[in-house]
């Protein structure tokens, strides 16, 4: 497959604490990688071994086949956790600053700008003093100072944390649509939803080490429990729940319904079918629902996580 | 170095744009002069005030001897008790009163004057009663004695000693002063240029950790571009500012002189003793400032400018890199502030004592020192060797306290809600 970045057996120490222990992640080029993990477990260590902000013990990062190079910032955009502007600079001379940092001329990072700024209708606000802002706009120049250079990797370090709804679906919907001009992402969570909602690939990191990674539908897949929501009205009720329990592992369910049903989860072993589960309720019910339960990016974390203690 | 470039630029403009700055550059020459001219006026005041001093002369030995001067008058009360006399000063607010006792002995009557008053009299006014006196006493115990004054006086010899340097150079003995004036004010702009501009880099530090904008510039710089970046920003603004200030001062001391029509070189007090120095002397004064060392000294100042500010502003930048907000830097301050006090106190008191003594030798070497002492030393001369020596010290432990100090700032800049010590930071150099 071919990876925009490969980072291999990342280790890295501060004093007698592990931050990352032998941590390997392959990141696919134009998709989108959530970095999942509880807070401290060494998501942003990582993200600043590859933005070279940090050095790692050992290990190797690599970005387009050739090992990171400190010229390489000008493909990296980074947005950290700890983000901020200078507050008494104007809103254009800023950016043309830090765009400039990231080796851009003064007229790419002029146009550059002007596209941004049009595109996110805050033309007006160039000569503005960032303290004259508000907290939500400044969030909107900072984001726009992230992939102003036009980077192949943009990284984001908690993305939504810290900005207003409006902002992050605004944000989400910017980085759902860089992904489709070519750029990679990468982005670290606590917060599971996202990961469900935008990523297409993931890696899990709890306490310094790397617990699972791979494509998000295959991580479902692989920790799916063939369980199935049923919602019926039995013709006897009590007759099929002692005949489902004593052929299934049956529990009670929760879901939204119109009718006045039974709930129930009902889970198959591996080698059955569900066409004969739903055969069988349908001679003894009237079936108004049937779902296959799809493990949350929540579920798998927490039982990754605790299987790992 | 297109970024080192950059970050120049805007350390240089986010300082010389910052509205305190602006006010102080342009207000600091304003305050300066100001004081100037009012000391100068109050010191005009105090010597335009005339005292009157009663005399009660019982020896009748100093009729008309004491003149009146611009700042005294004698008003002989001889001829009232002293009780009246000191009555009478109380009641007309004389400043004091003069009681020479009736005795023939010249020695016995010298130990026996009194002056009343109701506070001690200045000590210029008394030098002068005393001299006075004193003249007058000697010159009647002379010839009591049978001597002849005007043979005395014709005997007395005028010795003036000529100095010159082994090239037959004459000096003028001011120009030991003069030399310690350059020197002393060279040596002093260096250390409240490193104080002030430090601290500069330092605030300018923790405003970037505090605007947590820190880590987004180090995603396109490195740590250390950033660190000398601002450095050389901070102290070119400064440079900028003392322009400005050299320029003003001059220009604002030129027209307050004019206008008030006064000498304020007349008010400065180590120019009283040139006025007792001959015509000739003061040429040879102008002489030895021109004979100064003068291109060595501008030369020397920039270089130890440079090597002084960039040993010190690191130092500056890590502790503002370590720090959360600038009250938590108090524990960090009196290591720096130490050594430049020492190099000040050892300049103004052992260089001028003896310029190429031991101890002034050392310090000129230490490296925290050697920016101000060495350029007290220089008007002095200072062989060429030594000044070699002292820089070559100055800039190697420049270069690694400047590594040191990015070690620190490169860790520090990241770390947030922790309060360091000295064993942390320690720990940080080795990361």
């Amino acid at each position: 497959m071919d990876n925009l970045l490969v980072a291999e057996n990342i280790c890295k120490q501060f004093g007698n604490f592990t931050a990352l222990n032998n941590v390997s992640i392959n990141i696919p080029r134009e998709s989108i990688f959530g970095l999942l993990g509880p807070n401290g477990a060494g998501k942003t260590t990582f993200l600043r071994i590859i933005n070279q902000i940090t050095m790692p013990d050992s290990g190797v990062v690599y970005l387009d086949g050739k090992a990171l190079h400190p010229n390489d910032v000008g493909h990296i955009g980074y947005l950290p956790e700890e983000r901020g502007l200078y507050k008494s600079m104007r809103v254009g001379e800023q950016a043309l600053y830090l765009a400039r940092l990231k080796g851009l001329t003064k007229a790419e990072a002029k146009e550059q700008l002007d596209y941004w700024f049009t595109k996110l209708d805050i033309k007006h606000w160039w000569d503005k003093k960032i303290q004259e802002l508000s907290k939500g706009m400044a969030q909107k120049v900072q984001f726009v100072i992230t992939v102003l250079h036009r980077p192949k990797l943009l990284i984001f370090d908690e993305p939504f944390s810290g900005f207003d709804p409006v902002n992050a679906d605004l944000i989400k919907n910017e980085i759902l649509q860089l992904r489709n001009e070519g750029a990679t992402i990468l982005f670290s969570t606590h917060r599971m939803e996202s990961v469900e909602e935008l990523c297409d690939y993931m890696a899990l990191i709890h306490e310094s080490n790397k617990l699972l990674d791979g494509k998000v539908d295959d991580i479902k897949r692989a920790h799916k429990t063939n369980t199935f929501e049923v919602g019926m009205n039995p013709f006897n009720e009590n007759e099929l729940l002692a005949e489902l329990k004593s052929n299934f592992k049956v529990g009670k369910a929760q879901f939204k319904s119109l009718s006045d049903d039974l709930k129930l989860s009902i889970q198959i072993k591996p080698n059955e079918s569900p066409n004969d589960l739903l055969q069988y309720l349908i001679t003894k019910s009237r079936v108004n629902h049937f779902v296959e339960v799809v493990p949350s990016v929540n579920d798998i974390f927490i039982k990754t996580v605790t299987r790992n203690e | 170095m297109n970024n080192l470039n950059l970050i120049i630029q805007r350390e240089y403009l986010a300082r010389v744009r910052n509205k305190t700055f602006i006010v102080m550059t342009f207000l600091s020459p304003l305050i300066l002069v100001g004081m100037f001219s009012l000391i100068a006026y109050l010191s005009m005041l105090n010597n335009s005030e005339t005292h009157t001093i009663a005399v009660k002369d019982d020896s009748d030995l100093f009729k008309g001897e004491f003149e009146n001067k611009e700042e005294i008058d004698f008003v002989d009360v001889s001829s009232i008790s002293l009780e009246e006399a000191k009555l009478l000063v109380k009641e007309k607010e004389y400043y004091g009163v003069l009681y020479i006792p009736n005795t023939q002995d010249n020695v016995e009557l010298a130990k026996s004057i009194r002056f009343f008053g109701k506070e001690a009299p200045s000590i210029g006014i008394l030098r002068q009663i005393e001299r006075t006196i004193s003249e007058n006493l000697t010159t009647r115990e002379l010839i009591s004695r049978g001597l002849d004054i005007s043979q005395i006086k014709a005997a007395e010899a005028q010795v003036d000693i000529r100095i010159e340097n082994f090239e037959g150079k004459r000096t003028s003995k001011m120009s030991n002063y003069i030399k310690m004036i350059f020197g002393g004010a060279a040596g002093y702009l260096l250390m409240m240029f490193i104080i002030i501009y430090g601290n500069m880099v330092m605030r300018s530090v923790i405003e970037e950790k505090t605007n947590r904008i820190i880590e987004i510039i180090i995603s396109s710089v490195k740590p250390i571009q950033l660190m000398l970046g601002k450095i050389i920003g901070t102290s070119l603004a400064g440079i900028t500012q003392f322009t400005i200030w050299v320029v003003l001062g001059a220009v604002l001391l030129f027209i307050t002189s004019s206008l008030t029509g006064m000498n304020l070189m007349e008010a400065q007090p180590q120019m009283q003793e040139i006025e007792q120095v001959s015509n000739g002397e003061i040429q040879q004064l102008i002489i030895d400032i021109t004979n100064l060392p003068i291109l060595t000294l501008i030369i020397s100042f920039l270089v130890y400018f440079i090597g002084g500010y960039f040993l010190y502003s690191a130092i500056y930048a890590a502790i503002g890199a370590a720090v959360d907000s600038e009250t938590d830097t108090q524990q960090f301050m009196f290591p720096i502030i130490l050594p430049l006090m020492l190099g000040i106190y050892v300049g103004f008191f052992s260089v001028i004592e003896n310029p190429h003594g031991t101890v002034s030798t050392i310090f000129s070497m230490i490296p925290l020192t050697s920016p101000i002492v060495m350029l007290m030393r220089i008007p002095f001369g200072v062989p060429w060797y030594e000044l070699a020596i002292s820089l070559i010290i100055l800039f190697v432990s420049n270069a690694g306290v400047v590594w040191l100090a990015a070690k620190i700032y490169r860790v520090g800049i990241l770390m947030y809600g922790k309060k360091p010590t000295y064993k942390e930071l320690y720990k940080w150099i080795k990361y």
